[in-house]
């Protein structure tokens, strides 16, 4: 179980990168910590690991005070976005590293390399140098390395992000796979809310150095805390538009929509995932109010899906067309909400019920 | 080639012309470095003298200067400070000097960085005859700044130990060029290696025996040639000590010019400039086998 009470890093220059944070992980706990890139999360991970001292606060592991431990005495394995791989030494060296760094017998410690390459598919590659193997090779010749040296925790830096797209997907379910199978904790920090989301079993959003919401994926997903978490999370940008709460009903963008009735009157923000939508080529029965009407301005093409862009007076709203129902562009067309899936923001806080 | 017209090369330039490109630099290394090489062969197989009957005509003879100069008590201890102050000097004091000036700057923040690297490469550009006056100033037996520090008045480091006296000399004047050097190739060093060693648990000697050495390594050799073929040859010191007291700081360089130009023998300093010449290609040589070595190991 990793602890962080207080935890601060001021870089000089007067640069907070994490500030006043507290965080619990649990044991064998597949953590993300999200955001986008300058939030303070490579940071956060970096003083965990040890290669940053904090300015203030405390770093607890298995319960242990390490605040004052250099990075070598913490027991962590770090798996970097480069993958950190020494050219000069074979794949065998390299995995064995560690062990080499505690004295371990050369004989154990091939042994050893051996053993945790085999798991990773690499048996065949055990004499090669990095420079001869693939982007995803290398990643899983970094990934035996943490492996082998049977550390407390795992961290990784952006450990998806130097394959290519096709990889990511096949990387992403056997790094899943793999953490299940040692329930090792682990934290990854990564600024792709899709891999977050995938991978994780429960992920801290932040920005400013500060947590802004943490929850299960699911959590994050269907109740974003604030509309920037709101932005953040989601493959397809939410829709944020200026309303106002008025005797129960919602003005918003030219509709008029049912509000929760526990919204008291005033402006608020309406957040609508385009996926929680549907479009709909003529009004829809009950009444013009019940959804956004507009015209065409963007159609995307998503493979199985289209994201279609209306304008709605000044303001614009997005909603996905299933495959072959998209309209043209240019014609008229309505949103209409999935009831239940819309989310009221007050001075940037969640008022809608779960 | 489908074009077989010989007068034209691949670039497209006649043969004539392009031999018109290259000829302005073949006469000035032929005139500057070429001839002056084979003139020093030919006079070192004369008895050419700066005075006298054997100046106005001197004669061919032989092999004489070089078993002369290898059988010739001065020149083997010559030979032997030689080696010393190379060793001294070069690969002990400014290699690791810079190396370790290097290293210890790298995660500096600015100032301090700026300062010393200020400093250490003010030795390196200030010419050589000030900074000869600065040493003999230093290290002057009544009025020396040196003795004033150490509070030992009246020692005369020039003359009881001179050939320790040039070596620290000669660490303070070329450092410059070492920390330079090897600090741009850590910047090769990338930071996550370095991490990833760290949370291995390596100490400062594992991280630089395994991951910043192999990293450097051409780095190392370049410069450890550079440094040694310069101090082997290096003149400077000469303004301090002249090579004295009694020869007994008399490298190479000096010997060449004392026998040469004050003692008038310019045969038999010829002699001894080529037997260096040889010394030197045997260096250089040396350090392209073991590169030629390094590459192959590298690239399978």
């Amino acid at each position: 179980m990793i602890s962080l009470r207080g935890l601060t890093k001021e870089f000089p220059g007067g640069v907070r990168a994490v500030d006043a944070l507290d965080l619990d992980i649990g044991d064998g706990e597949f953590f993300a910590l999200l955001g986008p890139s300058g939030c303070g999360k490579t940071t956060l991970l970096r003083t965990i690991a040890g290669l940053e001292t904090p300015t203030s606060g405390t770093v607890a592991i298995g319960g242990a005070d390490v605040t004052r431990l250099p990075p070598g005495r913490r027991d962590v394995a770090m798996v970097f976005q480069d993958y950190a791989l020494f050219p000069h030494m074979d794949v065998t060296a390299n995995i064995a590293y560690p062990l080499r760094i505690r004295k371990v017998p050369r004989a154990r410690r091939e042994e050893k390399a051996a053993e945790t390459a085999a798991r990773l598919s690499l048996t065949e590659l055990l004499a090669r140098r990095p420079g001869q193997l693939s982007g995803g090779q290398q990643q899983r010749v970094a990934l035996a390395r943490a492996i082998a040296c049977h550390p407390k925790v795992f961290l990784f830096d952006e450990p998806l992000s130097n394959l290519d797209a096709r990889l990511r997907l096949e990387a992403r379910t056997f790094l899943k796979r793999l953490q299940r199978e040692l329930a090792v904790t682990t934290v990854f920090v990564t600024h792709d809310q899709g891999e977050a989301l995938a991978l994780a079993d429960r992920i801290a959003v932040m920005s400013a150095g500060r947590i802004t919401q943490l929850g299960t994926p699911a959590e994050v997903f269907r109740r974003p805390a604030t509309t920037f978490v709101a932005g953040f999370i989601g493959s397809t940008p939410m829709n944020l538009l200026p309303g106002t709460a008025e005797g129960g009903r919602l003005h918003v963008a030219g509709a008029v929509l049912p509000l929760p009735s526990e919204v008291p009157d005033g402006p608020v923000v309406y957040g609508l995932r385009p996926e929680y939508a549907d479009l709909s080529p003529s009004p829809p029965p009950f009444g013009d109010g019940d959804a956004f009407s507009g015209k065409v301005a963007v159609v995307e093409n998503l493979g199985t899906a289209h994201l279609v862009t209306l304008e709605c007076g000044d303001h614009l709203v997005q909603a996905v067309a299933p495959e072959g129902e998209e309209p043209a562009l240019g014609a008229l067309a309505w949103v209409v909400p999935r009831p239940g899936r819309a989310l009221i923001y007050r001075d940037d806080a969640l008022l809608t019920a779960a | 080639m489908s074009r077989a017209d010989p007068a034209v090369s691949p670039a497209g330039l006649g043969r004539r012309r392009a031999v018109g490109f290259m000829l302005p630099a073949l006469v000035l290394i032929g005139v500057f470095l070429v001839f002056p090489a084979l003139w020093t062969i030919y006079l070192g197989l004369t008895d050419y003298r700066l005075t006298g009957l054997a100046a106005a005509d001197p004669h061919v003879v032989g092999a004489a200067n070089f078993t002369e100069a290898l059988g010739d008590d001065r020149f083997r201890s010559s030979l032997w400070l030689t080696v010393q102050y190379v060793l001294g000097s070069a690969v002990v004091g400014q290699a690791v000097l810079g190396f370790a000036l290097a290293w210890t700057l790298r995660n500096r923040p600015g100032p301090v960085k700026r300062i010393t690297e200020g400093l250490v490469l003010l030795a390196w550009i200030l010419p050589s005859s000030v900074v000869a006056f600065l040493w003999i100033a230093l290290l002057d037996r009544d009025e020396g700044t040196l003795n004033a520090i150490l509070h030992t008045p009246g020692t005369a480091w020039l003359l009881d130990h001179p050939m320790s006296s040039i070596i620290v000399f000669n660490v303070w004047r070329g450092t410059a060029f070492s920390m330079m050097l090897y600090g741009a190739a850590l910047e090769n060093v990338p930071p996550s290696h370095l991490e990833t060693a760290r949370l291995a648990g390596a100490s400062t000697v594992q991280q630089l025996r395994d991951v910043v050495l192999p990293r450097i390594r051409g780095h190392v050799l370049t410069n450890l040639l550079l440094i040694s073929l310069w101090t082997f040859n290096d003149f400077t010191a000469f303004q301090i000590t002249a090579g004295g007291p009694e020869g007994r700081s008399e490298i190479l360089p000096m010997y060449i010019y004392n026998v040469a130009l004050s003692g008038g023998r310019l045969g038999f300093g010829a002699a001894i400039s080529f037997l260096v010449l040889l010394i030197n290609l045997v260096f250089a040589f040396a350090y392209l086998r073991i590169l030629r070595g390094r590459r192959e190991v590298v690239v399978p």
